[in-house]
C-alpha cells in the first residue's frame, strides 16, 4: 500500500468511528447512567441464530438469564431518550430487545449498566478531550513557533527557554500537579474544561518547536525572500507564505497528539483526578479494574481497554503516514 | 570545563524556573490540607489555625517559597503534613524503591533491545526484520495503562506472581538471601511491564542508527579487508552508531523516576507514583513540590550525563565547543 491509500484508510476509519461516537445515543441500545441492579456484572449477551428445536432465524435473539425467555433483537426501537450531538432530542435506537429482556453486547458494570453504551457515550468525552487539548496546544504551539521562528534573536531565545522549562519537567507528573492545584469538588464540567485546558496549555513545547523548525527554514526560501523584497508586510508573509508550509507537520502534530491527550485523560480518570461518575469516560470504565475481584472474574470488563488498542492504532497509522507524505511533497 | 560549567548554570536555573512554576501553582489551589479540619465541629478553629500557623501556612507564598528554597541548601524539603514528619527521607525510601525498579526495568530492556535491534539491522528487509518490526509497532500502540493492566490480570488470574507491594509480609524473619529472593519474587512483573513499555521505542532507534551505519562505505572496507561479520559489527559498526543511543541511553535516565508512576500506582509498587497520588489528594503540597523537584533532578541529571558521555565519545563535540 502506497502512504496516500494507508492514510485513506485510516481516515475513513477514524471517520467512522467518529461517526460511532457522536450519534452514541442512537447506536447505543441504553442510556449511559441506565442502571439495572438486577444484573450487575451480566457478561456479554450471546446473539444466537439457532433455537432449541435447531431452526435457523435470520434475525439475532437473545436468551435472558433472568427470566429465561427468549427476546429478538429489533432494530430501530424506541427507547430511553438522548439528544442528537449534544441538542436534538430523540429516542430511537438502532437495536434493543423488549422489556425486561437486556441486551448488553460487552456485558454489564457492577450497576447492571451496559459497557457498550457506556463505551461509545465514554468516547464522547474522551476524544473531545484530547481533540480539545489537542486543537489547543498545536494553536499556542504555532503562535510561539511561529513569532519565535520568524523573529529570532531574544524573542526566540526566551520562548524557546520556556518551552524547555515545559519540555523538561515530567509532564505526568505537572499534570498532577496543576490537578493538585484545582479543588477536588467541582462540578464534572469544570473539571473536564480544567482538565482539557491544562493538557492542551502544557502540551505546546513540542509542536512549537517543530513549527519554529519549519519556519525557520521557510523564511530563508527564495520566494519568501522576494515577497519581502517587493515589500510584503510580515503579516501576509507569515500568513500567504510561512504558515502554509507548516501545515504537514501541524497535521501530523495533531493525529499524534489527539491520541496521546485521549490517553492522558483517561490515565488521569483512571486514578481518580479526571471526570468522575456518573458521567462515562473510557478512564471510569477502566478504574473499576484496580479492583481485583473485577479483574479476576469478569473478563468483560477489560474489553474497553482491549478496545482502546485497535484505535490507536490507526491513530498512529494516520500519523505514519502523514509523516511520510510530507516527507515526500516537501523535498 | 567551560562547556560543562555553562550546563551546569543551565542546569540548576531550569530547577529553579520548575520549582517556581510549581510553587506557585499549588498556591492557586483554594484551601489546603488543615481545610477538611474546619469541617469538623469537635476541632475548634483555632486549632486549625494553630496548625497552619505552626506549618507556616498562615504566611504568604513568596515568603514560603523564600524559606523552601533556604531549606534545600540544608537538604530540608519542608514537612509532610499527612505523615507528620519531614519530606526528604520519606522521599528517600520511596526513590529508592522507584529506582530499583526502574534500574532493572532499565537494564532488561536495553540488555533486549540491543541485540534485537542490531540483528534486524543486519537483516534488514528479511522476515525475522519485519516480523521484528510488526511486534514494535504493535508494542507501541498498546497504551502503558492497558499493557500494565493486562499484567494485572495476568498475576491475578494465574496466581504464579504476588499482585503488589515490594515484599511478603513475613519477609522481617528472612534471611538475607531470602529478603532479595522475596523482593525479586515481586519485582519481576513491574520491572517485566516497564520493560516492554520501553522496549518498542528503544529497538527502533537501535535498529535505524545501526542500518544508517551499516550504509558507510568504511564498513563495506572493513568487510572487504575480510574483517569477520562479529568484529565488523561491534568493533566498526557500533561505536559509530553510538551517538543517538547515547542520548536515548541519558533519556532512560532522564525518567527513571517519572517514568514508572503508572505501574507502580496499579502493581502497588510503594514507590513514588503512589505517595504523589496520594500527596496530590491530600493536598500535601511539600510532598507534591518534592516529588516533581526530584523527578525534575532526575531529568537535568540524565541529559547531563547524556551530554557528558556524548562529549567523551565524540571529538567532534569536543573539538566544537
Amino acid at each position: 500500500m502506497t502512504h496516500r491509500q494507508k492514510l485513506g484508510v485510516a481516515l475513513v476509519l477514524l471517520a467512522a468511528f467518529q461517526l460511532l461516537i457522536v450519534f452514541a445515543g442512537f447506536f447505543a441500545p441504553y442510556g449511559f447512567a441506565t442502571q439495572d441492579r438486577k444484573r450487575p456484572f451480566a457478561a456479554p449477551t450471546t446473539l444466537h441464530f439457532r433455537d432449541a428445536q435447531g431452526h435457523f432465524h435470520l434475525r439475532p435473539f437473545i436468551l435472558d438469564s433472568e427470566s429465561s425467555e427468549l427476546y429478538p433483537v429489533r432494530f430501530f426501537v424506541n427507547g430511553a431518550p438522548y439528544n442528537i450531538a449534544g441538542i436534538i432530542p430523540a429516542h430511537t435506537h438502532l437495536f434493543g430487545v423488549e422489556q425486561p429482556g437486556r441486551i448488553f453486547l460487552m456485558g454489564s458494570d457492577a450497576y447492571g449498566r451496559d459497557q457498550f453504551s457506556r463505551f461509545l457515550f465514554g468516547g464522547q468525552i474522551s476524544l473531545l478531550a484530547g481533540l480539545i487539548a489537542a486543537m489547543l496546544s498545536v494553536s499556542i504551539g504555532i503562535l510561539m513557533g511561529g513569532i519565535a521562528g520568524y523573529y529570532g534573536g531574544w524573542v526566540d531565545e526566551l520562548l524557546m527557554r520556556g518551552g524547555e522549562l515545559f519540555l523538561a519537567l515530567p509532564w505526568l507528573y505537572l499534570l498532577f500537579a496543576v490537578r493538585a492545584a484545582l479543588p477536588l469538588h467541582i462540578s464534572q464540567w469544570e473539571v473536564f474544561l480544567l482538565l482539557v485546558s491544562v493538557m492542551g496549555l502544557i502540551g505546546w513545547a513540542r509542536p512549537a518547536r517543530l513549527i519554529r523548525g519549519v519556519v525557520l527554514s521557510a523564511k530563508q526560501r527564495s520566494f519568501v525572500m522576494a515577497a519581502r523584497g517587493f515589500g510584503a508586510s510580515d503579516a501576509y508573509l507569515l500568513r500567504r507564505h510561512v504558515l502554509p508550509q507548516t501545515y504537514g507537520v501541524l497535521l501530523t502534530q495533531m493525529t499524534l497528539l489527539i491520541p496521546q491527550f485521549v490517553l492522558a485523560e483517561v490515565t488521569l480518570t483512571f486514578l481518580g483526578l479526571g471526570v468522575g461518575e456518573p458521567l462515562p469516560s473510557w478512564g471510569t470504565q477502566l478504574a473499576s479494574l484496580q479492583q481485583y475481584y473485577v479483574l479476576s472474574s469478569y473478563w468483560w470488563m477489560f474489553l474497553p481497554a482491549l478496545l482502546l488498542i485497535p484505535l490507536f492504532l490507526v491513530f498512529y497509522t494516520a500519523a505514519d503516514a502523514l509523516q511520510e507524505l510530507y516527507k515526500t511533497v516537501t523535498l | 570545563m567551560k562547556y560543562f560549567s555553562r550546563r551546569l548554570l543551565h542546569a540548576i536555573l531550569l530547577l529553579l524556573g520548575v520549582s517556581l512554576f510549581s510553587f506557585a501553582l499549588l498556591q492557586l489551589a483554594p484551601g489546603d490540607f488543615f481545610a477538611p479540619l474546619k469541617l469538623n465541629p469537635q476541632i475548634s478553629s483555632r486549632t486549625v489555625e494553630g496548625l497552619r500557623a505552626q506549618f507556616g501556612l498562615d504566611q504568604p507564598w513568596p515568603v514560603r517559597y523564600g524559606h523552601w528554597l533556604r531549606g534545600i541548601l540544608h537538604g530540608d524539603l519542608g514537612p509532610s503534613f499527612a505523615y507528620n514528619s519531614p519530606v526528604a527521607p520519606l522521599l528517600a525510601v520511596r526513590a529508592r524503591n522507584t529506582l530499583l525498579l526502574t534500574g532493572t526495568a532499565m537494564l532488561l530492556a536495553w540488555l533486549i533491545a540491543m541485540p534485537l535491534g542490531i540483528v534486524s539491522a543486519v537483516r534488514r528487509g528479511k522476515w525475522s526484520d519485519r516480523a521484528g518490526g510488526v511486534v514494535t509497532s504493535a508494542l507501541l500502540t498498546i497504551p502503558d495503562l492497558v499493557l500494565f493492566l493486562g499484567i494485572l490480570l495476568l498475576a491475578v488470574r494465574s496466581g504464579w506472581f504476588p499482585t503488589g507491594g515490594m515484599a511478603s509480609t513475613g519477609i522481617g524473619e528472612l534471611s538475607g538471601w531470602g529478603k532479595a529472593k522475596d523482593i525479586a519474587y515481586h519485582l519481576f512483573l513491574p520491572a517485566l511491564g516497564l520493560a516492554i513499555a520501553t522496549l518498542p521505542a528503544l529497538v527502533r532507534h537501535i535498529r535505524s542508527a545501526m542500518i544508517e551505519v551499516l550504509q558507510a562505505p568504511f564498513i563495506r572496507a572493513a568487510r572487504a579487508h575480510g574483517i569477520s561479520e562479529y568484529r565488523v559489527l561491534l568493533r566498526y559498526a557500533l561505536p559509530a552508531a553510538a551517538n543517538p543511543l547515547i542520548s536515548l541511553f541519558g533519556f532512560s535516565v532522564a525518567t527513571m523516576l517519572s517514568a514508572s508512576l503508572l505501574v507502580e500506582v496499579i502493581l502497588s509498587w510503594p514507590g513514588i507514583g503512589p505517595l504523589l497520588l496520594e500527596a496530590i489528594l491530600a493536598k500535601d503540597v511539600y510532598v507534591v513540590l518534592g516529588t516533581v523537584m526530584l523527578s525534575s533532578v532526575f531529568l537535568v541529571l540524565g541529559n547531563l550525563v547524556a551530554d557528558l558521555l556524548l562529549f567523551a565519545a565524540d571529538p567532534r563535540i569536543r573539538m566544537e565547543s
